[in-house]
Protein backbone atom coordinates (compact mmCIF):
# COMPACT_ATOMS: atom_id res chain seq x y z
CA UNK A 1 0.00 0.00 0.00
CA UNK A 2 2.79 2.35 1.00
CA UNK A 3 4.76 1.47 -2.11
CA UNK A 4 1.77 2.07 -4.28
CA UNK A 5 1.22 5.47 -2.79
CA UNK A 6 4.89 6.30 -3.17
CA UNK A 7 5.04 5.27 -6.80
CA UNK A 8 1.92 7.22 -7.50
CA UNK A 9 3.33 10.33 -5.87
CA UNK A 10 6.54 9.86 -7.82
CA UNK A 11 4.62 9.60 -11.05
CA UNK A 12 2.75 12.86 -10.47
CA UNK A 13 5.96 14.58 -9.36
CA UNK A 14 7.67 13.54 -12.60
CA UNK A 15 4.77 14.89 -14.63
CA UNK A 16 4.95 18.18 -12.73
CA UNK A 17 8.72 18.48 -13.20
CA UNK A 18 8.64 17.81 -16.93
CA UNK A 19 5.82 20.28 -17.43
CA UNK A 20 7.77 22.89 -15.45
CA UNK A 21 10.89 22.44 -17.56
CA UNK A 22 8.85 22.65 -20.71
CA UNK A 23 7.41 25.98 -19.65
CA UNK A 24 10.71 27.64 -18.83
CA UNK A 25 12.14 27.42 -22.35
CA UNK A 26 11.10 30.86 -23.54
CA UNK A 27 11.39 32.89 -20.35
CA UNK A 28 12.81 36.13 -21.81
CA UNK A 29 9.99 36.54 -24.28
CA UNK A 30 7.62 35.63 -21.49
CA UNK A 31 8.83 38.33 -19.08
CA UNK A 32 8.68 41.01 -21.76
CA UNK A 33 5.19 39.89 -22.73
CA UNK A 34 4.05 40.16 -19.12
CA UNK A 35 5.43 43.66 -18.73
CA UNK A 36 3.74 44.70 -21.97
CA UNK A 37 0.47 43.39 -20.68
CA UNK A 38 0.40 46.27 -18.21
CA UNK A 39 0.41 48.83 -21.00
CA UNK A 40 -3.39 48.98 -21.39
CA UNK A 41 -3.50 49.98 -17.71
CA UNK A 42 -1.93 53.28 -18.70
CA UNK A 43 -4.85 54.25 -20.94
CA UNK A 44 -7.23 53.09 -18.21
CA UNK A 45 -5.49 55.31 -15.67
CA UNK A 46 -5.91 58.38 -17.87
CA UNK A 47 -9.51 57.55 -18.70
CA UNK A 48 -10.48 57.16 -15.04
CA UNK A 49 -8.38 60.14 -14.02
CA UNK A 50 -10.44 62.27 -16.39
CA UNK A 51 -13.73 60.70 -15.32
CA UNK A 52 -13.05 61.22 -11.61
CA UNK A 53 -11.91 64.78 -12.22
CA UNK A 54 -15.13 65.45 -14.11
CA UNK A 55 -17.24 63.99 -11.33
CA UNK A 56 -15.28 66.09 -8.83
CA UNK A 57 -16.01 69.22 -10.85
CA UNK A 58 -19.68 68.31 -11.28
CA UNK A 59 -20.27 67.59 -7.61
CA UNK A 60 -17.79 70.18 -6.41
CA UNK A 61 -15.95 67.78 -4.16
CA UNK A 62 -12.26 67.23 -3.53
CA UNK A 63 -12.63 63.45 -3.26
CA UNK A 64 -14.96 62.15 -5.94
CA UNK A 65 -16.10 58.55 -5.56
CA UNK A 66 -17.90 55.94 -7.64
CA UNK A 67 -19.63 53.34 -5.48
CA UNK A 68 -17.02 53.81 -2.75
CA UNK A 69 -14.09 53.71 -5.18
CA UNK A 70 -11.78 56.70 -5.29
CA UNK A 71 -9.56 57.26 -8.33
CA UNK A 72 -6.65 55.54 -6.62
CA UNK A 73 -8.85 52.60 -5.60
CA UNK A 74 -9.95 52.26 -9.19
CA UNK A 75 -6.38 51.97 -10.46
CA UNK A 76 -5.55 49.57 -7.63
CA UNK A 77 -8.64 47.58 -8.62
CA UNK A 78 -7.43 47.15 -12.19
CA UNK A 79 -3.99 46.07 -11.02
CA UNK A 80 -5.50 43.59 -8.59
CA UNK A 81 -7.80 42.11 -11.22
CA UNK A 82 -4.72 41.57 -13.34
CA UNK A 83 -3.28 39.63 -10.44
CA UNK A 84 -6.42 37.56 -9.99
CA UNK A 85 -6.62 36.94 -13.74
CA UNK A 86 -3.03 35.72 -13.54
CA UNK A 87 -4.40 33.00 -11.26
CA UNK A 88 -7.73 32.23 -12.88
CA UNK A 89 -7.06 32.56 -16.61
CA UNK A 90 -6.27 29.32 -18.39
CA UNK A 91 -4.90 30.13 -21.83
CA UNK A 92 -5.20 27.23 -24.24
CA UNK A 93 -6.75 24.80 -21.76
CA UNK A 94 -10.20 24.27 -23.22
CA UNK A 95 -9.05 24.49 -26.83
CA UNK A 96 -6.25 22.02 -26.05
CA UNK A 97 -8.70 19.46 -24.65
CA UNK A 98 -11.05 19.88 -27.59
CA UNK A 99 -8.13 19.42 -29.98
CA UNK A 100 -7.01 16.25 -28.20
CA UNK A 101 -10.52 14.88 -28.45
CA UNK A 102 -10.72 15.70 -32.14
CA UNK A 103 -7.38 14.30 -33.19
CA UNK A 104 -7.71 11.24 -30.99
CA UNK A 105 -4.81 12.01 -28.67
CA UNK A 106 -7.21 11.60 -25.77
CA UNK A 107 -6.93 7.83 -26.31
CA UNK A 108 -3.69 7.74 -24.38
CA UNK A 109 -5.48 8.73 -21.20
CA UNK A 110 -7.90 5.87 -21.66
CA UNK A 111 -5.09 3.34 -22.03
CA UNK A 112 -2.42 4.74 -19.72
CA UNK A 113 -2.83 4.72 -15.94
CA UNK A 114 -2.92 8.52 -15.88
CA UNK A 115 -6.06 10.47 -15.16
CA UNK A 116 -6.73 13.21 -17.72
CA UNK A 117 -8.07 15.83 -15.33
CA UNK A 118 -5.31 15.22 -12.80
CA UNK A 119 -2.69 15.36 -15.51
CA UNK A 120 -4.06 18.63 -16.85
CA UNK A 121 -4.29 20.11 -13.38
CA UNK A 122 -0.64 19.32 -12.62
CA UNK A 123 0.34 20.68 -15.99
CA UNK A 124 -1.53 23.85 -15.26
CA UNK A 125 0.02 24.19 -11.80
CA UNK A 126 3.44 23.82 -13.40
CA UNK A 127 2.48 26.40 -15.97
CA UNK A 128 1.39 28.81 -13.27
CA UNK A 129 4.50 28.26 -11.13
CA UNK A 130 6.68 28.92 -14.16
CA UNK A 131 4.56 31.92 -15.00
CA UNK A 132 4.80 33.48 -11.54
CA UNK A 133 8.52 32.88 -11.20
CA UNK A 134 9.05 34.86 -14.39
CA UNK A 135 6.15 37.30 -14.09
CA UNK A 136 7.08 38.15 -10.51
CA UNK A 137 9.61 40.72 -11.72
CA UNK A 138 7.25 42.69 -13.99
CA UNK A 139 4.45 42.50 -11.41
CA UNK A 140 6.81 43.73 -8.69
CA UNK A 141 8.00 46.65 -10.83
CA UNK A 142 4.48 47.81 -11.70
CA UNK A 143 3.06 47.31 -8.20
CA UNK A 144 5.99 49.12 -6.58
CA UNK A 145 5.66 52.02 -8.99
CA UNK A 146 1.97 52.26 -8.23
CA UNK A 147 2.63 51.95 -4.52
CA UNK A 148 4.87 55.00 -4.74
CA UNK A 149 2.25 56.70 -6.83
CA UNK A 150 -0.11 56.27 -3.87
CA UNK A 151 -2.58 54.07 -5.72
CA UNK A 152 -2.61 51.47 -2.95
CA UNK A 153 -3.21 53.94 -0.13
CA UNK A 154 -6.47 52.34 0.98
CA UNK A 155 -5.07 48.78 0.98
CA UNK A 156 -4.00 47.88 4.51
CA UNK A 157 -4.35 44.08 4.50
CA UNK A 158 -4.57 42.81 8.10
CA UNK A 159 -3.61 39.14 8.15
CA UNK A 160 -7.22 37.85 8.10
CA UNK A 161 -7.94 39.81 4.91
CA UNK A 162 -4.63 38.63 3.55
CA UNK A 163 -5.58 34.98 4.18
CA UNK A 164 -9.01 35.50 2.61
CA UNK A 165 -7.37 37.15 -0.38
CA UNK A 166 -5.00 34.22 -0.81
CA UNK A 167 -7.83 31.70 -0.43
CA UNK A 168 -9.93 33.50 -3.01
CA UNK A 169 -7.00 33.56 -5.43
CA UNK A 170 -6.38 29.83 -5.07
CA UNK A 171 -10.06 28.98 -5.38
CA UNK A 172 -10.23 31.35 -8.33
CA UNK A 173 -7.46 29.34 -9.97
CA UNK A 174 -9.32 26.07 -9.36
CA UNK A 175 -12.69 27.42 -10.52
CA UNK A 176 -11.03 28.75 -13.65
CA UNK A 177 -9.40 25.39 -14.24
CA UNK A 178 -12.48 23.19 -13.78
CA UNK A 179 -14.75 25.60 -15.63
CA UNK A 180 -12.49 25.71 -18.67
CA UNK A 181 -11.87 21.97 -18.58
CA UNK A 182 -15.62 21.44 -18.60
CA UNK A 183 -15.90 23.74 -21.61
CA UNK A 184 -13.16 21.76 -23.32
CA UNK A 185 -15.12 18.55 -22.66
CA UNK A 186 -17.93 19.96 -24.81
CA UNK A 187 -15.58 18.86 -27.59
CA UNK A 188 -16.91 15.31 -27.06
CA UNK A 189 -20.22 16.50 -28.46
CA UNK A 190 -19.20 19.30 -30.86
CA UNK A 191 -16.16 19.14 -33.06
CA UNK A 192 -15.36 22.81 -32.91
CA UNK A 193 -15.51 24.75 -29.67
CA UNK A 194 -13.33 27.74 -30.58
CA UNK A 195 -16.20 30.11 -31.31
CA UNK A 196 -18.01 28.97 -28.18
CA UNK A 197 -14.82 29.62 -26.27
CA UNK A 198 -14.60 33.10 -27.72
CA UNK A 199 -18.09 33.89 -26.51
CA UNK A 200 -17.15 32.57 -23.05
CA UNK A 201 -14.02 34.72 -23.08
CA UNK A 202 -16.02 37.83 -23.92
CA UNK A 203 -18.62 37.13 -21.28
CA UNK A 204 -16.04 36.43 -18.64
CA UNK A 205 -14.16 39.62 -19.51
CA UNK A 206 -17.29 41.63 -18.89
CA UNK A 207 -18.92 39.66 -16.07
CA UNK A 208 -15.82 38.71 -14.09
CA UNK A 209 -15.18 42.37 -13.34
CA UNK A 210 -12.07 42.58 -15.48
CA UNK A 211 -13.53 45.51 -17.41
CA UNK A 212 -14.87 47.51 -14.45
CA UNK A 213 -15.81 46.94 -10.79
CA UNK A 214 -19.06 44.96 -10.77
CA UNK A 215 -20.57 47.25 -8.13
CA UNK A 216 -20.85 49.85 -10.88
CA UNK A 217 -23.57 47.82 -12.60
CA UNK A 218 -27.00 49.48 -12.46
CA UNK A 219 -29.01 48.59 -9.39
CA UNK A 220 -32.51 49.17 -10.74
CA UNK A 221 -34.74 46.13 -10.76
CA UNK A 222 -35.33 44.52 -14.14
CA UNK A 223 -36.89 41.10 -13.53
CA UNK A 224 -38.87 40.82 -10.34
CA UNK A 225 -36.56 41.98 -7.58
CA UNK A 226 -33.44 41.25 -9.58
CA UNK A 227 -31.17 43.96 -10.94
CA UNK A 228 -28.16 43.56 -13.24
CA UNK A 229 -25.99 43.84 -10.18
CA UNK A 230 -27.69 41.06 -8.24
CA UNK A 231 -27.78 38.77 -11.27
CA UNK A 232 -24.08 39.16 -12.00
CA UNK A 233 -23.43 38.79 -8.30
CA UNK A 234 -24.98 35.31 -8.40
CA UNK A 235 -22.84 34.13 -11.33
CA UNK A 236 -19.60 32.26 -10.67
CA UNK A 237 -17.61 34.42 -13.08
CA UNK A 238 -17.03 37.16 -10.53
CA UNK A 239 -14.69 34.88 -8.58
CA UNK A 240 -12.27 34.95 -11.51
CA UNK A 241 -11.37 38.62 -11.12
CA UNK A 242 -13.69 40.85 -9.11
CA UNK A 243 -13.91 38.96 -5.84
CA UNK A 244 -10.20 38.74 -4.90
CA UNK A 245 -9.69 42.39 -5.82
CA UNK A 246 -12.74 43.41 -3.78
CA UNK A 247 -11.38 41.50 -0.78
CA UNK A 248 -8.04 43.25 -1.06
CA UNK A 249 -9.68 46.69 -1.31
CA UNK A 250 -12.03 45.71 1.54
CA UNK A 251 -15.12 46.40 -0.54
CA UNK A 252 -16.26 42.98 0.63
CA UNK A 253 -15.68 42.40 4.32
CA UNK A 254 -17.05 40.86 7.52
CA UNK A 255 -19.97 38.48 7.08
CA UNK A 256 -20.22 39.20 3.35
CA UNK A 257 -16.64 38.06 2.97
CA UNK A 258 -17.18 34.78 4.84
CA UNK A 259 -20.38 34.07 2.93
CA UNK A 260 -18.64 34.94 -0.35
CA UNK A 261 -15.85 32.49 0.35
CA UNK A 262 -18.33 29.70 1.16
CA UNK A 263 -20.28 30.34 -2.02
CA UNK A 264 -17.02 30.34 -3.95
CA UNK A 265 -16.15 26.96 -2.43
CA UNK A 266 -19.62 25.73 -3.41
CA UNK A 267 -19.07 26.78 -7.01
CA UNK A 268 -15.70 25.07 -6.97
CA UNK A 269 -17.27 21.75 -5.91
CA UNK A 270 -19.99 22.22 -8.51
CA UNK A 271 -17.51 22.66 -11.34
CA UNK A 272 -15.36 19.77 -10.11
CA UNK A 273 -18.36 17.43 -10.18
CA UNK A 274 -19.54 18.78 -13.52
CA UNK A 275 -16.10 18.31 -15.01
CA UNK A 276 -15.95 14.67 -13.83
CA UNK A 277 -19.49 13.95 -14.99
CA UNK A 278 -18.84 15.42 -18.40
CA UNK A 279 -15.62 13.46 -18.76
CA UNK A 280 -17.38 10.21 -17.86
CA UNK A 281 -20.29 10.92 -20.20
CA UNK A 282 -17.92 12.04 -22.91
CA UNK A 283 -15.83 8.88 -22.71
CA UNK A 284 -18.96 6.75 -23.07
CA UNK A 285 -19.73 8.64 -26.25
CA UNK A 286 -16.22 8.73 -27.57
CA UNK A 287 -14.99 6.33 -30.19
CA UNK A 288 -11.41 6.34 -31.40
CA UNK A 289 -10.50 5.05 -34.81
CA UNK A 290 -7.20 4.28 -36.44
CA UNK A 291 -3.79 3.75 -34.94
CA UNK B 1 -19.71 31.76 -47.57
CA UNK B 2 -18.50 28.19 -47.24
CA UNK B 3 -18.73 28.01 -43.47
CA UNK B 4 -21.99 29.76 -42.85
CA UNK B 5 -22.50 28.98 -39.17
CA UNK B 6 -18.92 29.86 -38.37
CA UNK B 7 -19.38 33.15 -40.22
CA UNK B 8 -22.51 33.87 -38.24
CA UNK B 9 -20.83 33.13 -34.92
CA UNK B 10 -17.92 35.37 -35.85
CA UNK B 11 -20.39 38.14 -36.63
CA UNK B 12 -22.15 37.63 -33.32
CA UNK B 13 -18.95 37.63 -31.31
CA UNK B 14 -17.63 40.78 -32.93
CA UNK B 15 -20.96 42.49 -32.31
CA UNK B 16 -21.07 41.37 -28.69
CA UNK B 17 -17.60 42.78 -28.16
CA UNK B 18 -18.83 46.17 -29.32
CA UNK B 19 -22.02 45.81 -27.31
CA UNK B 20 -19.92 45.27 -24.19
CA UNK B 21 -17.94 48.39 -24.93
CA UNK B 22 -21.15 50.29 -25.40
CA UNK B 23 -22.51 48.90 -22.14
CA UNK B 24 -19.38 49.93 -20.30
CA UNK B 25 -19.71 53.55 -21.37
CA UNK B 26 -23.45 53.48 -20.80
CA UNK B 27 -22.53 52.63 -17.18
CA UNK B 28 -19.77 55.24 -17.03
CA UNK B 29 -22.18 57.93 -18.21
CA UNK B 30 -24.64 56.97 -15.50
CA UNK B 31 -22.02 58.32 -13.07
CA UNK B 32 -20.70 61.30 -14.98
CA UNK B 33 -22.09 63.86 -17.42
CA UNK B 34 -19.05 64.01 -19.64
CA UNK B 35 -15.52 62.67 -20.03
CA UNK B 36 -13.40 65.63 -19.01
CA UNK B 37 -14.91 68.75 -17.47
CA UNK B 38 -15.53 71.36 -20.18
CA UNK B 39 -14.15 69.01 -22.82
CA UNK B 40 -17.57 68.72 -24.43
CA UNK B 41 -17.41 64.94 -24.63
CA UNK B 42 -20.88 64.34 -23.25
CA UNK B 43 -22.68 61.05 -23.64
CA UNK B 44 -23.80 61.32 -27.28
CA UNK B 45 -20.71 63.19 -28.41
CA UNK B 46 -18.70 60.36 -26.92
CA UNK B 47 -20.85 57.73 -28.60
CA UNK B 48 -20.06 59.41 -31.91
CA UNK B 49 -16.42 58.98 -30.95
CA UNK B 50 -16.98 55.33 -30.04
CA UNK B 51 -18.85 54.63 -33.27
CA UNK B 52 -16.01 56.23 -35.21
CA UNK B 53 -13.56 53.92 -33.48
CA UNK B 54 -15.62 50.91 -34.53
CA UNK B 55 -15.96 52.12 -38.10
CA UNK B 56 -12.23 52.57 -38.54
CA UNK B 57 -11.39 49.35 -36.73
CA UNK B 58 -13.83 47.36 -38.80
CA UNK B 59 -12.26 48.76 -41.98
CA UNK B 60 -8.86 47.67 -40.72
CA UNK B 61 -10.00 44.28 -39.51
CA UNK B 62 -11.84 43.56 -42.73
CA UNK B 63 -9.20 44.60 -45.23
CA UNK B 64 -5.79 44.77 -43.54
CA UNK B 65 -5.62 42.53 -40.51
CA UNK B 66 -6.01 39.15 -42.27
CA UNK B 67 -3.37 40.19 -44.79
CA UNK B 68 -0.85 41.31 -42.20
CA UNK B 69 -1.17 37.96 -40.45
CA UNK B 70 -0.85 36.16 -43.75
CA UNK B 71 2.27 38.18 -44.47
CA UNK B 72 4.07 37.00 -41.33
CA UNK B 73 3.17 33.47 -42.32
CA UNK B 74 4.45 34.01 -45.89
CA UNK B 75 7.81 35.07 -44.51
CA UNK B 76 8.11 32.17 -42.13
CA UNK B 77 7.24 29.57 -44.75
CA UNK B 78 9.21 31.24 -47.55
CA UNK B 79 6.15 31.59 -49.73
CA UNK B 80 6.86 35.30 -50.06
CA UNK B 81 9.11 34.31 -52.99
CA UNK B 82 6.06 33.80 -55.14
CA UNK B 83 4.64 37.19 -54.24
CA UNK B 84 7.98 38.85 -55.06
CA UNK B 85 8.10 37.20 -58.47
CA UNK B 86 4.75 38.55 -59.59
CA UNK B 87 4.89 41.64 -61.84
CA UNK B 88 2.91 43.80 -59.44
CA UNK B 89 3.85 45.97 -56.50
CA UNK B 90 4.54 43.58 -53.62
CA UNK B 91 3.14 45.81 -50.89
CA UNK B 92 -0.09 46.22 -52.83
CA UNK B 93 -0.34 42.51 -53.51
CA UNK B 94 0.16 41.35 -49.95
CA UNK B 95 -1.94 44.16 -48.45
CA UNK B 96 -5.22 43.49 -50.18
CA UNK B 97 -5.28 39.77 -50.92
CA UNK B 98 -7.77 38.64 -48.34
CA UNK B 99 -10.96 40.16 -47.04
CA UNK B 100 -12.54 39.13 -43.75
CA UNK B 101 -16.16 40.07 -44.32
CA UNK B 102 -17.41 39.11 -40.88
CA UNK B 103 -15.48 42.02 -39.32
CA UNK B 104 -17.65 44.40 -41.30
CA UNK B 105 -20.56 43.74 -38.93
CA UNK B 106 -18.83 45.98 -36.39
CA UNK B 107 -18.91 48.74 -38.94
CA UNK B 108 -22.68 48.36 -39.34
CA UNK B 109 -23.05 48.48 -35.60
CA UNK B 110 -20.90 51.62 -35.57
CA UNK B 111 -23.08 53.14 -38.25
CA UNK B 112 -26.19 52.42 -36.19
CA UNK B 113 -24.77 53.97 -33.03
CA UNK B 114 -23.47 56.91 -35.07
CA UNK B 115 -26.86 57.68 -36.60
CA UNK B 116 -28.63 57.28 -33.27
CA UNK B 117 -26.18 59.55 -31.41
CA UNK B 118 -26.26 62.17 -34.15
CA UNK B 119 -30.03 62.25 -34.10
CA UNK B 120 -29.88 62.71 -30.33
CA UNK B 121 -27.38 65.55 -30.74
CA UNK B 122 -29.46 67.14 -33.48
CA UNK B 123 -32.45 67.33 -31.17
CA UNK B 124 -30.59 68.56 -28.11
CA UNK B 125 -32.37 71.55 -26.67
CA UNK B 126 -30.25 74.73 -26.42
CA UNK B 127 -27.85 74.26 -29.32
CA UNK B 128 -28.84 71.44 -31.67
CA UNK B 129 -26.11 69.99 -33.82
CA UNK B 130 -26.41 71.02 -37.47
CA UNK B 131 -24.59 68.87 -40.00
CA UNK B 132 -23.54 70.41 -43.27
CA UNK B 133 -22.80 68.24 -46.31
CA UNK B 134 -19.22 69.47 -46.08
CA UNK B 135 -18.87 68.06 -42.54
CA UNK B 136 -20.10 64.67 -43.70
CA UNK B 137 -17.73 64.64 -46.65
CA UNK B 138 -14.85 65.66 -44.40
CA UNK B 139 -15.83 63.00 -41.87
CA UNK B 140 -15.74 60.26 -44.49
CA UNK B 141 -12.47 61.61 -45.84
CA UNK B 142 -10.86 61.59 -42.40
CA UNK B 143 -12.18 58.10 -41.70
CA UNK B 144 -10.11 57.09 -44.72
CA UNK B 145 -7.10 59.00 -43.38
CA UNK B 146 -7.45 57.29 -40.01
CA UNK B 147 -7.63 53.89 -41.65
CA UNK B 148 -4.57 54.78 -43.73
CA UNK B 149 -2.57 55.70 -40.62
CA UNK B 150 -3.52 52.47 -38.89
CA UNK B 151 -2.73 50.55 -42.07
CA UNK B 152 0.74 52.12 -42.07
CA UNK B 153 1.36 51.14 -38.47
CA UNK B 154 0.20 47.61 -39.20
CA UNK B 155 2.24 47.10 -42.35
CA UNK B 156 5.33 48.44 -40.55
CA UNK B 157 4.78 46.00 -37.71
CA UNK B 158 4.20 43.15 -40.15
CA UNK B 159 7.37 44.06 -42.04
CA UNK B 160 9.42 43.68 -38.88
CA UNK B 161 8.67 39.97 -38.97
CA UNK B 162 11.22 39.80 -41.82
CA UNK B 163 13.89 40.76 -39.32
CA UNK B 164 12.54 38.82 -36.40
CA UNK B 165 11.77 35.62 -38.26
CA UNK B 166 8.43 35.27 -36.71
CA UNK B 167 6.49 38.03 -35.06
CA UNK B 168 4.01 36.45 -32.73
CA UNK B 169 3.55 39.58 -30.70
CA UNK B 170 2.35 41.41 -33.81
CA UNK B 171 -1.20 41.25 -32.59
CA UNK B 172 -0.26 42.33 -29.07
CA UNK B 173 1.81 45.27 -30.22
CA UNK B 174 -0.99 46.29 -32.51
CA UNK B 175 -3.48 46.11 -29.69
CA UNK B 176 -1.31 48.07 -27.27
CA UNK B 177 -0.59 50.86 -29.72
CA UNK B 178 -4.13 51.28 -31.01
CA UNK B 179 -5.39 51.13 -27.45
CA UNK B 180 -4.27 54.73 -27.10
CA UNK B 181 -6.42 55.87 -29.99
CA UNK B 182 -9.64 54.73 -28.33
CA UNK B 183 -10.15 57.74 -26.07
CA UNK B 184 -10.28 61.52 -26.64
CA UNK B 185 -6.70 62.75 -26.90
CA UNK B 186 -7.16 65.48 -24.29
CA UNK B 187 -7.11 62.93 -21.49
CA UNK B 188 -3.39 62.28 -22.00
CA UNK B 189 -2.41 65.94 -22.03
CA UNK B 190 -1.52 66.15 -18.34
CA UNK B 191 1.47 65.54 -16.03
CA UNK B 192 3.24 62.31 -16.99
CA UNK B 193 0.85 61.74 -19.88
CA UNK B 194 2.40 64.54 -21.93
CA UNK B 195 5.30 62.46 -23.30
CA UNK B 196 2.73 59.84 -24.36
CA UNK B 197 0.57 62.54 -25.90
CA UNK B 198 3.50 63.87 -27.92
CA UNK B 199 4.70 60.37 -28.88
CA UNK B 200 1.32 59.17 -30.11
CA UNK B 201 0.44 62.42 -31.86
CA UNK B 202 3.66 63.35 -33.61
CA UNK B 203 5.78 60.20 -33.82
CA UNK B 204 3.24 57.39 -34.20
CA UNK B 205 0.15 59.48 -34.94
CA UNK B 206 -2.48 57.02 -33.68
CA UNK B 207 -4.15 59.68 -31.54
CA UNK B 208 -5.37 61.65 -34.56
CA UNK B 209 -6.91 58.53 -36.16
CA UNK B 210 -10.26 58.66 -34.38
CA UNK B 211 -10.00 62.07 -32.74
CA UNK B 212 -10.00 64.13 -35.91
CA UNK B 213 -13.07 62.69 -37.67
CA UNK B 214 -15.03 62.33 -34.42
CA UNK B 215 -14.22 65.91 -33.46
CA UNK B 216 -15.25 67.23 -36.84
CA UNK B 217 -18.57 65.43 -36.72
CA UNK B 218 -19.62 65.64 -33.06
CA UNK B 219 -18.16 69.12 -32.68
CA UNK B 220 -17.94 68.80 -28.88
CA UNK B 221 -16.76 72.34 -28.14
CA UNK B 222 -18.72 74.00 -30.95
CA UNK B 223 -17.50 77.51 -31.72
CA UNK B 224 -14.98 77.55 -28.89
CA UNK B 225 -12.88 74.85 -30.48
CA UNK B 226 -9.67 76.56 -31.51
CA UNK B 227 -7.62 73.51 -32.41
CA UNK B 228 -10.12 71.61 -34.57
CA UNK B 229 -8.84 72.93 -37.89
CA UNK B 230 -5.10 72.99 -37.08
CA UNK B 231 -5.53 69.39 -35.92
CA UNK B 232 -7.35 68.43 -39.11
CA UNK B 233 -4.54 69.99 -41.14
CA UNK B 234 -1.98 68.09 -39.13
CA UNK B 235 -3.91 64.83 -39.60
CA UNK B 236 -3.60 65.25 -43.35
CA UNK B 237 0.15 65.71 -43.03
CA UNK B 238 0.40 62.78 -40.60
CA UNK B 239 -1.44 60.49 -43.01
CA UNK B 240 0.92 61.34 -45.83
CA UNK B 241 3.97 60.87 -43.65
CA UNK B 242 2.73 57.56 -42.20
CA UNK B 243 2.13 56.10 -45.63
CA UNK B 244 5.51 57.32 -46.82
CA UNK B 245 7.48 56.07 -43.81
CA UNK B 246 5.72 52.71 -43.73
CA UNK B 247 6.55 52.30 -47.42
CA UNK B 248 10.22 52.97 -46.61
CA UNK B 249 10.15 50.46 -43.76
CA UNK B 250 8.49 47.87 -45.96
CA UNK B 251 11.08 48.34 -48.73
CA UNK B 252 13.96 48.21 -46.27
CA UNK B 253 12.56 45.03 -44.75
CA UNK B 254 12.17 43.40 -48.16
CA UNK B 255 15.81 44.11 -48.90
CA UNK B 256 16.86 41.96 -45.95
CA UNK B 257 14.50 39.13 -46.87
CA UNK B 258 16.25 35.82 -47.25
CA UNK B 259 13.97 33.12 -48.49
CA UNK B 260 13.18 30.37 -46.04
CA UNK B 261 12.18 27.76 -48.59
CA UNK B 262 14.47 24.97 -49.65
Amino acid sequence: MERLLYSRALRWWTILRIALEERMVYRGDFALGTLMRFLPIITQIFLWWTIFETIGAEQETEHPEIEGFSFHDMVAYYLLTMLSRAFSSMPGLASGIALQIRNGEIKKFIIQPVDLVGFLLLNRIAHKIAYYSVAFGPFLIVFTLCWWGGYFDSVSLPWTTWMAFLASLIMGFLIGFFLETAIGMIGFWFLEVSSLLFVYMLLSFFLSGHMFPLTMLPDNEIIGRLSYRTIVDMLPLKYLAYFPAAICLETVKGDDLIRGLWIEAGWLVFFMVMCRAMYAAGLRRYSGYGG
Amino acid sequence: MTFRVNFLIQCISSVSWSAMNYGFFEIVFSYTGSIGADSGWGKYEYFVFLATTWLINSLIQTFCMPNAQEFSELIRTGNLDFALLKPIDTQFLISFQKVEWSSLTNGFMGLGVLIYSLSQLASRSPTPLVLSPLTIVLYIFYLGCGAAILYSVMISLAATSIWLGRNQSLYNFWFYITNFSRYPMEIYARSWGLPLFVLFTFVIPVLVVVNVPARLLADPLQSQDTWKWPLAGFALFATGMSLFVSRLIFKAALRSYRSASS
